[in-house]
């Protein structure tokens, strides 16, 4: 929907947000700020074991407790929860599988009684031996997580799950002969990488209200990313209809996946149901949110590559061992989204690609801002500096050798063109604002000081995650001023996403911004329907909804006025709530003369109210075929670069870093401050998990550092002297004003940008995420036994 | 339980309080005031930042009976007459916020140090609001906020 507009008078400004006024006063309403008539609250108990039978738990002295109005256990609960894979409990049934995990809950009338409840209900577990990684969820004699696998429901075009293993899903990508590109290369360089959980974070935890009413009417307000897809796996989970299940999401104070799918709405479902039907609140401690809602993934990436005498990569296998924890939620769908994308912005003739799911008694994994993508990026553009050294070529130079170019051809066999995205220009962007090769006199004389500036670019690209066939709807409404509601399922987790859309339909009508209002709640009763809110697809996919949802609307408005001013369609134009005769244009009738129904002197009515719908459909796109993974699996690729400096001691291994300039190639921005917001945001979020961020459990599988002191997140004091940001704006030639997906891009690589500009600072070679400067220091004591040789094999 | 007065942006209210009332519920729960969030309840991620007696304290770390008597200020009394403050319309300007879950502590942290500090540097802006957690902005759009707002940003 790209159309060279040179007149845009919206699209591309920085425009103050839509929804920042409520959010500045204090006006902004979120689900944990909610106040019902009759509500109770709920609390969980839940499992000290990562692994254990459940022999017997006794809820009787709760039951008894004055002001507990309900305990539920998992005995009484038969409903399964799942996204593409249906393999979770409400509550845990006869088997804890991870620490955290709930085992029973208790609803009363103040949390101070629920607590005291919890309290009361004894477990009597028989601990077993917990699966605690990777590798040893994949050796022959391990135990097997789930021996149901092969009783689940699934979503088999896309899944592959392995019943009697812990293999939740194996996705398979192959193109080419690998083999035989090894054969033909000089170098064969294969090395690991490894990445731990880390939490998303969102400061506010996962909360919902559900009141399960009179025949099966469920009313949720929940702090969920997507409405729809609460309501549509509720529907399956309890086998009602949709029709009966209502879900309205306020503001929500962040995401970043993890509240893409369902979380704890179908416990507090029943749990409202069990007393009797009265509105019951549930908010997520920060420590719940740590270990009995989802972190993101960990991974174990194992990456060989062979490269010709001059650098070319001829082939490349990749072997991706995601740790999904307990439950695959969407471990099983990073998974194969990775499965198309983990050789980033790098051609490779000949690729073989293995990614499994995986089982393990620790806290279960869902999406995560870059879906794979942060994990994947920390392997890889490491290991493209162990093939620019092994070469002995500089970094920059061997991606220019690799880097994507129109006539480059993905891992699933789609032809990268000139208009898919220009990681070239992204690259060479941020080495000049990084001064890559060389040194500034400031840098010169912190060197003189005996510490070290090191310098390196990283690249990145991801695609949005989602089903081939996925789709999204506008309706805009006529108000009898002229002015007009939009209404779509974005949720506003912060991206800035109603504001784009506001910006794009007052473009299209050519009326003030000031006068689309959008509706930030979500309300499946009310607003037109939406996959999800995730994937970075909400700004193309909703926009090209809206430019038609405009466009549908202005048809309505030009036929009223066509009749009104007695002249053909053709003939009219439209500007400042005016449609007007082209060649007479002070014949016109304004939007508000028609927006409820255009009124003649007499009486007679025309048109009628006017309503504007656009729906859009991802075009093009396929499932993979399952056993090659080839196919068209993305709807735009967004591309980019990030240029890193840091300045470490060669002592202590303590580290700053100093600047992150970012290049992404976003076909068209849409609004600055928001593209600059997202780009920081990610930015930030992503040296989170390069520098501190990551789960760290004992040996029993419980989690260690549940918290803020010992698991930080970035603070204001974590940020770089500098953050740049340069978009680069090659049309997407089917997006909104050629606009490409921005909220997840820039999370990528971040860390492994640090990672690569420590090795050029000083030499060390990390392999694993996060760096604390303890690691680094770590590393330098390490750099005497690297060895080349035990990386590369040469020909 | 103990009777407390408090007078919260300007309006004194006496109330029955348990002595166990964390100060942060009092005011979300029993007020209405819901601007303050509770974003970890251990005193680390700055979202139930108030004023307690004209210094910016974490409201999930005292309890309303130890604010008997004390003066308290919310995010709800930055704006006068339905007009914004000028440090709520630095943020508007900026974007310095995103999903607004820690905006009210944020807000608050600030305007402290603009009270103290009428032109504070980028790194005494960093350590005022260092436990203020933001996941979304990555802090830099709040900043130029309070740079802007402080007559500091060029233009």
């Amino acid at each position: 929907m790209y159309e060279n507009d040179k007149n845009l008078k919206f699209i591309g400004k920085d425009i103050p947000r839509k929804d920042t006024l409520a959010k500045i006063t204090g006006e902004a309403m979120y689900t944990t700020d909610m106040v019902l008539p009759g509500m109770l609250h709920a609390l969980v108990k839940v499992s000290p074991y990562a692994s254990a039978k459940i022999l017997s738990l006794d809820t009787s002295k709760a039951e008894a407790l004055p002001g507990v109005r309900g305990v539920l256990t998992g005995a009484e609960l038969d409903y399964k929860i799942g996204l593409y894979l249906v393999d979770k409990d409400v509550l845990a049934k006869k088997f804890v599988r991870h620490y955290g995990e709930g085992v029973a809950a208790v609803v009363a009338d103040d949390l101070k009684i629920a607590q005291n409840a919890i309290d009361l209900i004894e477990v009597k577990y028989e601990p077993m031996k917990p699966v605690l990684n990777v590798k040893d969820a994949l050796k022959k004699d391990a135990p097997v997580i789930h021996p149901d696998l092969g009783s689940y429901d699934y979503f088999e075009p896309c899944f592959t799950p392995k019943p009697g293993t812990n293999i939740a899903n194996h996705t398979k990508t192959r193109k080419g002969d690998v083999e035989k590109a090894f054969a033909n290369s000089d170098y064969i360089v294969e090395r690991e990488y490894t990445n731990p959980a880390v939490q998303h974070v969102p400061m506010e935890t996962h909360a919902a209200i559900v009141q399960w009413k009179v025949d099966n009417n469920i009313q949720i307000w929940s702090s969920a990313q997507s409405a729809f897809t609460v309501r549509n796996l509720m529907a399956n989970s309890f086998k009602l209809p949709h029709s009966k299940i209502k879900v309205t999401i306020p503001n929500v104070g962040g995401g970043f996946g993890g509240k893409a799918g369902v979380g704890i709405e179908p416990l507090v479902a029943c749990l409202s149901r069990k007393a009797g039907g009265r509105p019951v609140k549930f908010v997520a401690s920060r420590e719940e949110e740590f270990y009995m809602l989802p972190r993101r993934t960990g991974l174990v990436y194992n990456i060989k590559t062979g490269l010709s005498k001059e650098g070319k990569i001829l082939g490349q296998k990749m072997s991706l061992y995601w740790d999904a924890g307990a439950y695959a939620d969407y471990a099983v769908n990073v998974t194969r989204a990775t499965g198309y994308s983990a050789n980033g912005p790098y051609h490779i003739p000949d690729a073989w690609l293995d990614g499994y799911t995986i089982y393990t008694n620790l806290p279960y994994s869902t999406a995560y801002r870059g879906f794979g993508h942060v994990e994947f990026s920390w392997g890889l553009e490491r290991h493209m500096d162990l093939c620019a050294q092994t070469m002995g070529i500089d970094p920059y130079e061997f991606r220019k050798l690799n880097m994507y170019k129109p006539g480059s051809t993905t891992i699933t066999g789609e032809e990268i063109t000139a208009d898919s995205g220009n990681v070239r220009k992204c690259v060479e962007t941020v080495k000049e604002a990084i001064g890559y090769g060389t040194l500034t006199a400031e840098e010169k004389q912190i060197e003189a000081k005996g510490k070290k500036i090191g310098k390196a670019m990283v690249t990145f690209k991801k695609a949005p995650a989602m089903p081939a066939f996925t789709g999204s709807t506008t309706t805009i409404r006529m108000n009898e001023d002229g002015t007009v509601n939009a209404n779509l399922t974005l949720t506003e987790i912060g991206q800035g996403a109603y504001t784009a859309i506001a910006q794009i339909v007052a473009e299209r009508l050519r009326i003030p911004y000031d006068d689309v209002n959008v509706t930030i709640y979500c309300d499946t009763e009310h607003d037109p329907y939406d996959w999800q809110t995730v994937a970075s697809k909400g700004l193309f996919m909703s926009g090209n909804a809206s430019i038609k949802a405009a466009d549908d609307l202005l048809e309505r408005v030009y036929k009223v006025a066509s009749e009104v001013l007695r002249c053909d369609v053709i003939d009219l134009d439209h500007q400042d709530g005016k449609v007007f005769i082209k060649h007479h244009p002070k014949s016109f009738v304004t939007f508000a003369q028609v927006a409820v129904g255009y009124a003649y002197p007499n009486g007679n009515g025309v048109g009628g109210p006017i309503l504007g719908v656009g729906s859009y459909i991802a075009q093009g796109l396929t499932n993979l075929e399952k056993t090659t993974g080839q196919g068209y699996p993305a709807l735009d690729w967004t591309m980019g670069a990030h240029g890193v400096i840091v300045e470490a001691d060669p002592e202590s291994g303590e580290y700053t870093i100093k600047k992150i300039a970012t290049a992404m190639d976003l076909g068209k921005v849409i609004n600055l401050g928001c593209a600059k917001g997202q780009t920081f945001g990610a930015v930030v979020q992503g040296m989170g998990t390069g520098v501190c961020e990551g789960y760290i459990y004992d040996d029993q599988g419980k989690l260690m550092n549940p918290n803020f002191t010992d698991n930080k997140i970035p603070t204001s004091k974590d940020v770089p002297e500098s953050l740049e940001f340069y978009p680069i704006e090659t049309p997407q030639i089917d997006g909104p004003y050629g606009a490409r997906g921005i909220g997840e891009p820039p999370m990528v690589s971040v860390a492994s940008g640090i990672g690569n500009a420590l090795k050029d600072a000083l030499g060390v070679e990390l392999l694993n995420l996060p760096i604390r400067s303890e690691d680094v220091w770590r590393a330098i004591a390490d750099k005497e036994n690297f060895n080349l040789k035990d990386y590369v094999t040469k020909k | 339980m103990k009777k407390i007065s408090i007078k919260v942006n300007g309006e004194m209210y006496v109330r029955e309080v348990a002595d166990s009332r964390i100060l942060l519920h009092f005011l979300r729960e029993d007020l209405g005031l819901t601007a303050a969030k509770e974003g970890c309840g251990a005193g680390e991620c700055g979202a139930c930042t108030i004023f307690l007696n004209g210094r910016v304290v974490n409201s999930c770390l005292v309890l309303a009976a130890e604010a008997d008597g004390s003066e308290i200020v919310t995010l709800e009394n930055e704006s006068k007459d339905g007009s914004l403050s000028d440090l709520q319309k630095f943020f508007q300007k900026h974007q310095a916020v995103q999903c607004g879950y820690c905006t009210a502590g944020m807000i608050m942290s600030v305007k402290e140090l603009l009270l103290r500090n009428a032109k504070p540097s980028v790194e005494q802006i960093k350590d005022q609001i260092e436990g203020n957690f933001c996941r979304c902005t990555g802090y830099s759009q709040i900043i130029d906020a309070v740079l802007d707002a402080s007559g500091q940003l060029d233009k």
